[in-house]
């Protein structure tokens, strides 16, 4: 392709000028990107710095340059605090149950729908199935509240209709319920539209590899065996990465919404909520700060160990 | 081919456990819209299941009348509007002048993008950096702290790259500045894309109760998901004091919780309709979404 006269001009310009001249030329370009990094930097880095606080005695009057620093205090204190334990076993409990269930949940939903022949079918249950994801977690908590409700809840009426139980159950103010409550609910609103990544990856398979098999006699179930789960493999091992990487981050809007009730703490405790209570309702800063920077600590080493075991595998996120 | 029994048996099972999971999936929001639309003291008796016993718009009727709810709705309705024009707008100028090769320290600006998606200053500090920056108890509160994200930068990125560069050659040959070509060819270019992302967007701010819970007190400022959580909260309680008290109160609070509870699923409803009108329509955008994303990765 030939050039336009200017633009050769430009380029060997370009090639020639400093690096000073070039960007002050490219001014209309660093427009664009410089307004939205100094955003990032506000939003993002300084409060990456304002994690410091959790070695300070953070005071809101003296502000961040003014607080005395304390070294680790606020960590041998949450070390020792009575409820750190709980927290702990809340928080892999939870974590646990949540990866157990909810996440082989989409992958057996996307084989299933897979199966499916009749198109119309397969778009209504897509199409119900995914919408609970759109719904906010104080909407679903609602929903939540009202199914297990004494008066009127649906969960109740089924359970005394069966003769399971006698009197309705109040299941939200009973801790030993609670994490079946949160993983359910977790899976319900969730378990279709994390399925659409699978289903994706299955549409990718091979369908002379299904007819191969189907010619030697496989059966269907044989099949979603031997051929459809090893072909998505990649796919699940990345997305079970992921969730290692986030296995400390047990919920937060689900449980702060779900156990709100004091009876729950036992029970509902997890770092992350514990933050929140001690820090934005207690104005504990720095104490705060430091049991939320323990959990990131903790999350960036299950990141990295999950993909170190993925890369043995030949499957990594990087 | 012959389909075997085994594989007969194993395909209505899938069909029956398919429907089930279509029918739990859909039946709650059913279920709370049926109390909506029942009688408040006819619910109290219990046993509405799939059909209204008692059709009223009592509740629906109160909930309209109720100024700070149809306030929460405006907000909700304002920060979704403005939220989402102004990140995706912001988000693709960004995006844009990411795309070109030609742009001097490209490399670094990313690294500082992609630091961002993995490492955070968590809940507390940055609960203080607002604080410090006086934006408590503003409308902007809602708006400002999310207006760019790295995620849908780097999608968006990805987009314009696909896009021929002759395109812009030309129209750059014919006069057209950089924003010219951003506003005149790549965006419009770009609809399944901005719709997809718009989608998102809209649908997080809509959702969004926690942010105004612990930046905003001022009620008049509070959007409808926040209103909905206080409402809920206090039902709980009342549904305990029920339990609580003795016999004559406890009844009189159970009406209070009965009734309140009616009044929550009415509001449920409205916070839920938008969400559910555009629902249908982008549909196909959001599988799309999804795909952007996992191609990303």
């Amino acid at each position: 392709m030939q050039k336009v006269a200017y633009q050769v001009e430009r380029e060997q310009k370009i090639r020639t000028d400093s690096l000073m001249k070039r960007f002050i030329m490219q001014w209309d370009l660093q427009l664009m990107v410089l307004p939205a990094l100094l955003f990032i930097i506000v939003f993002s880095y300084i409060p990456m710095y304002g994690v410091l606080m959790a070695f300070q005695d953070y005071n809101l009057f003296k502000g961040f340059a003014g607080s005395p620093w304390v070294g680790f205090k606020h960590f041998e204190m949450f070390f020792k605090a009575p409820e750190f334990w709980t927290i702990i076993r809340n928080t892999i409990v939870i974590s646990l149950l949540k990866l157990l269930i909810g996440f082989p949940a989409p992958i057996i939903l996307a084989l299933m729908l897979n199966e499916i022949k009749s198109r119309v079918f397969k778009r209504t249950v897509q199409t119900i199935s995914y919408l609970p994801h759109f719904l906010s977690w104080v909407i679903v908590s609602g929903f939540v509240m009202s199914m297990l409700s004494t008066e009127n809840g649906s969960v109740n009426m089924l359970l005394q209709k069966l003769s399971l139980i006698q009197d309705p159950v109040n299941f939200l103010s009973l801790p030993k319920y609670f994490w079946s409550i949160l993983v359910t609910t977790g899976v319900w609103k969730e378990i279709g539209f994390s399925s659409i990544v699978y289903l994706a990856a299955i549409a990718g398979v091979d369908p002379h590899m299904h007819e191969a098999a189907a010619i030697d006699g496989a059966s269907r179930l044989r099949q979603m065996f031997s051929i459809t789960l090893p072909s998505i493999l990649p796919v699940i091992i990345i997305f079970l990465i992921l969730a290692v990487g986030n296995l400390l981050s047990a919920g937060f809007e689900d449980i702060l919404l779900l156990g709100s009730n004091p009876v729950l703490r036992d029970v509902g405790d997890v770092i992350d909520t514990y933050v929140y209570r001690i820090g934005i309702q207690n104005n504990r800063y720095s104490y705060a700060t430091a049991a939320g920077l323990f959990k990131s600590l903790i999350g960036v080493f299950l990141l990295v160990g999950a993909n170190y075991a993925a890369r043995k595998s030949g499957n990594s996120l990087w | 081919m012959k389909s075997s029994t085994g594989d007969k048996i194993l395909l209505s099972s899938i069909y029956t456990l398919l429907a089930l999971l279509a029918f739990l999936s859909f039946y709650p929001f059913w279920n709370a819209a049926v109390i909506s639309f029942n009688n408040g003291t006819d619910t109290m008796k219990g046993g509405i299941t799939f059909w209204p016993r008692q059709f009223s718009l009592e509740n629906y009727r109160v909930v309209f009348e109720d100024n700070r709810l149809i306030n929460g709705f405006i907000i909700s309705v304002l920060r979704t509007v403005i939220g989402t024009i102004s990140s995706i707008a912001v988000t693709a100028i960004f995006a844009y002048g990411m795309s070109k090769s030609e742009l001097i320290g490209r490399k670094p600006y990313m690294v500082l993008c992609v630091i961002t998606m993995y490492f955070s200053g968590g809940l507390i500090p940055t609960f203080l950096l607002i604080r410090e920056l006086h934006m408590f108890n503003t409308f902007w509160v809602m708006v400002i702290p999310g207006l760019i994200s790295v995620w849908n930068m780097i999608i968006f990125r990805t987009f314009f790259k696909g896009i021929p560069a002759g395109l812009e050659e030309s129209s750059k040959i014919d006069g057209c500045s950089n924003w010219g070509v951003l506003f005149r060819i790549i965006l419009p270019l770009s609809g399944p894309v901005v719709a997809t992302l718009a989608l998102f967007t809209a649908v997080s701010h809509w959702n969004d109760w926690f942010t105004p819970s612990i930046y905003i007190s001022d009620s008049t400022l509070m959007p409808i998901q926040t209103k909905l959580q206080q409402i809920l909260n206090s039902n709980i309680m009342s549904e305990q004091m029920a339990q609580m008290d003795s016999a004559a109160q406890g009844r009189m609070n159970r009406m209070k919780a009965v009734t309140s509870k009616s009044l929550s699923m009415a509001t449920m409803m409205v916070a839920t309709l938008p969400i559910l009108c555009v629902y249908p329509f982008v549909q196909k955008y959001f599988v799309k979404g999804v795909m952007v994303g996992s191609l990303k990765e």
